[in-house]
């Protein structure tokens, strides 16, 4: 079949879409959990007025349409709208700004959740432990750093195979903004099936390929780490509580 | 500092840092772009890319293609997201020209749109001329509960004909859209087809798309009507005005010096045989015949004077008002 071909035979056009959408589409996931998971740490660990409707409004924000998105962005970053100073509609950098605040909702979202399933207990125990405020902290994210990953992940996939903002503030232009789904889309319009075919099969691979990962990782990690399946709070923090320990004692 | 501050001041300094690190790529390391809006018609068929390729071998220039109706490339060029349109509707032309958005006109090529129904044929349209076609497809469909006619209802030029022609059969478009026969897909032109062909219905479609589609033999719809004064097809090229007192700050980024190069290449004696020859190895036919050539000649030849009275304004392809001082693109 001519779709295979086209994947096997090192498609000059077929490698280099498929690179700018890993591209654009990593670089978005990189932001957004740059943002992200700071804001998720924010809402799932701190107490503060207005908690929970944030908390709603990020989950309800998972579901925004990428067209509606998409739109709202061509009319920011259009010449004649209130971004239109910085030109870059229609490059791969408004792509990237798109995705990046489309997919923020599910980082927060699952981050902040993967932080509050995380016991309370922990904190405590840390702090008795006598970790500072800060190391307590980290404590907990490192638990949650299993659900954070999968928040990342998921949102990179969301950003990798959504269409709708890539072709409003991409405008698919060909060797330059096309990625994977808006070549699928103009493709399939020209009639040129087969091209569109290998390009699926492609995305999926690869949406099929990070998620597998993602699956095996963390179970290898996790019998590394504490082959006991005790926590990791408990195995990892008590040795370094240790250290601390010694090192405060011999400071008196 | 507190470590969360800390955290926040790096993820904010990264985000910045790999969006200018991309606007500066993007910016300053390649060339000089041109950014065309363009009908779908000219990219889905793959000429405007061989177009792009001969062009920017003779020119420092990139250019950027947006495949969209002439609707969103005219709104875009308002907007002055796009540097230069390739649109074939002479209506909204003339309105887009009249706003002093548009100028440089150029007409570029033609052809004809064809009418595509079912071998079959139940209305029994074949052998008649587009007009007859309408009438008798509006007949056949009052009698009938399924879907007749698909239209793109997309707002492109060939909507924009599809909604003139039936202006000219005697209709009124607004309450025929409404009848139950009669089918508005929203879409670009190779889902319209598609759509026709499961409905086993008839619609409007460009040549090219049309063909494209029935070579790869996605539709089997075969064409019933496909010449005529009516169904004339013209291509125009328009270049977004550079200065515009209302909106000066957008328009004076408008990248024109490459636009009129562009444009002249499109009527050069090159650009014209890329446009007469295109698809002519893959389908056996022409899709498109470049027009500079035959309205130079003056001649009454009856598809230069279809296309002076379909596409012409005011006696000419752009009144002079509208030429922006490039005179020597018209002779």
């Amino acid at each position: 079949m001519k779709a295979f071909q086209l994947i096997f035979s090192g498609d000059p056009t077929v490698f280099e879409i498929t690179l700018r959408t890993l591209y654009v589409s990593g670089a978005a996931t990189v932001i957004s959990a740059l943002w992200g998971i700071p804001t998720a740490v924010f809402l799932g660990l701190k107490d503060f007025r207005g908690r929970f409707f944030l908390k709603s409004l990020f989950k309800a924000l998972i579901g925004i349409p990428t067209v509606t998105l998409g739109l709202f962005f061509y009319l920011i970053l259009s010449k004649s709208g209130p971004l239109g100073f910085l030109r870059i509609l229609y490059s791969p950098t408004a792509i990237i700004i798109g995705e990046a605040v489309l997919i923020t909702p599910i980082v927060v979202s699952f981050s902040a959740n993967a932080l509050e399933a995380v016991s309370p207990e922990i904190i405590d125990l840390a702090k008795t432990l006598g970790a500072s405020e800060d190391q307590a902290f980290f404590a907990v994210f490192k638990e949650a750093l299993n659900g954070i990953l999968l928040a990342t992940v998921a949102s990179f996939n969301r950003a990798f195979a959504e269409l709708g903002v890539a072709q409003m503030i991409g405008g698919n232009i060909f060797g330059f903004t096309s990625v994977l789904t808006t070549t699928i889309a103009n493709e399939t319009a020209k009639g040129n099936i087969p091209l569109s075919i290998a390009l699926s099969i492609i995305l999926l691979t690869i949406v099929f390929g990070i998620n597998l990962i993602v699956d095996i990782l963390p179970k290898r990690g996790t019998d590394w780490r504490s082959g006991n399946g005790e926590p990791d709070i408990l195995a990892g923090r008590s040795e370094k509580h240790n250290e601390i320990f010694q090192r405060d004692n011999g400071a008196r | 500092m507190n470590t969360w501050t800390k955290i926040i001041l790096v993820a904010f300094i990264t985000t910045i840092l790999v969006i200018s690190g991309t606007i500066i790529y993007y910016r300053y390391f390649l060339k000089r772009s041109l950014i065309i809006s363009t009908t779908t018609s000219l990219y889905d068929t793959g000429l405007l890319e061989m177009l792009e390729k001969e062009f920017e071998a003779a020119h420092q220039v990139d250019i950027r293609i947006i495949s969209a109706g002439t609707g969103i490339a005219i709104q875009h060029a308002e907007k002055g997201d796009a540097d230069v349109i390739l649109v074939h509707s002479p209506s909204m032309e003339k309105t887009f020209l009249e706003e002093g958005v548009g100028v440089c006109r150029k007409i570029i090529a033609y052809n004809f749109f064809v009418i595509v129904g079912p071998a079959s044929d139940p209305a029994k349209i074949n052998g008649t001329d587009a007009i007859t076609a309408l009438k008798r497809i509006v007949d056949y469909g009052r009698n009938q509960t399924d879907r007749i006619w698909i239209s793109r209802g997309d707002n492109s030029g060939t909507h924009s004909k599809e909604q003139s022609l039936w202006k000219t059969a005697g209709y009124n478009y607004a309450t025929l859209s409404k009848e139950s026969w009669y089918a508005s897909a929203g879409s670009g032109m190779g889902a319209t087809l598609v759509m026709t062909e499961q409905f086993s219905a008839y619609t409007l479609a460009d040549t090219g798309t049309y063909l494209a589609y029935y070579k790869a033999g996605t539709i089997s719809l075969k064409p019933l009507i496909s010449q005529g004064k009516d169904l004339l097809n013209v291509y125009s090229v328009i270049a977004v005005v550079p200065s515009l007192p209302a909106n000066k700050t957008i328009h004076e980024e408008i990248n024109f010096r490459d636009t009129i190069d562009f444009i002249k290449y499109l009527v050069s004696d090159d650009g014209q045989q890329i446009i007469e020859n295109y698809g002519k190895a893959q389908y056996g036919e022409s899709l498109f015949y470049g027009a500079v050539k035959l309205l130079a000649q003056d001649s009454t030849s009856g598809i230069a004077q279809w296309i002076r009275e379909y596409a012409f304004f005011n006696g000419t392809e752009c009144p002079p008002e509208y030429r922006y001082n490039q005179n020597d693109l018209y002779g």
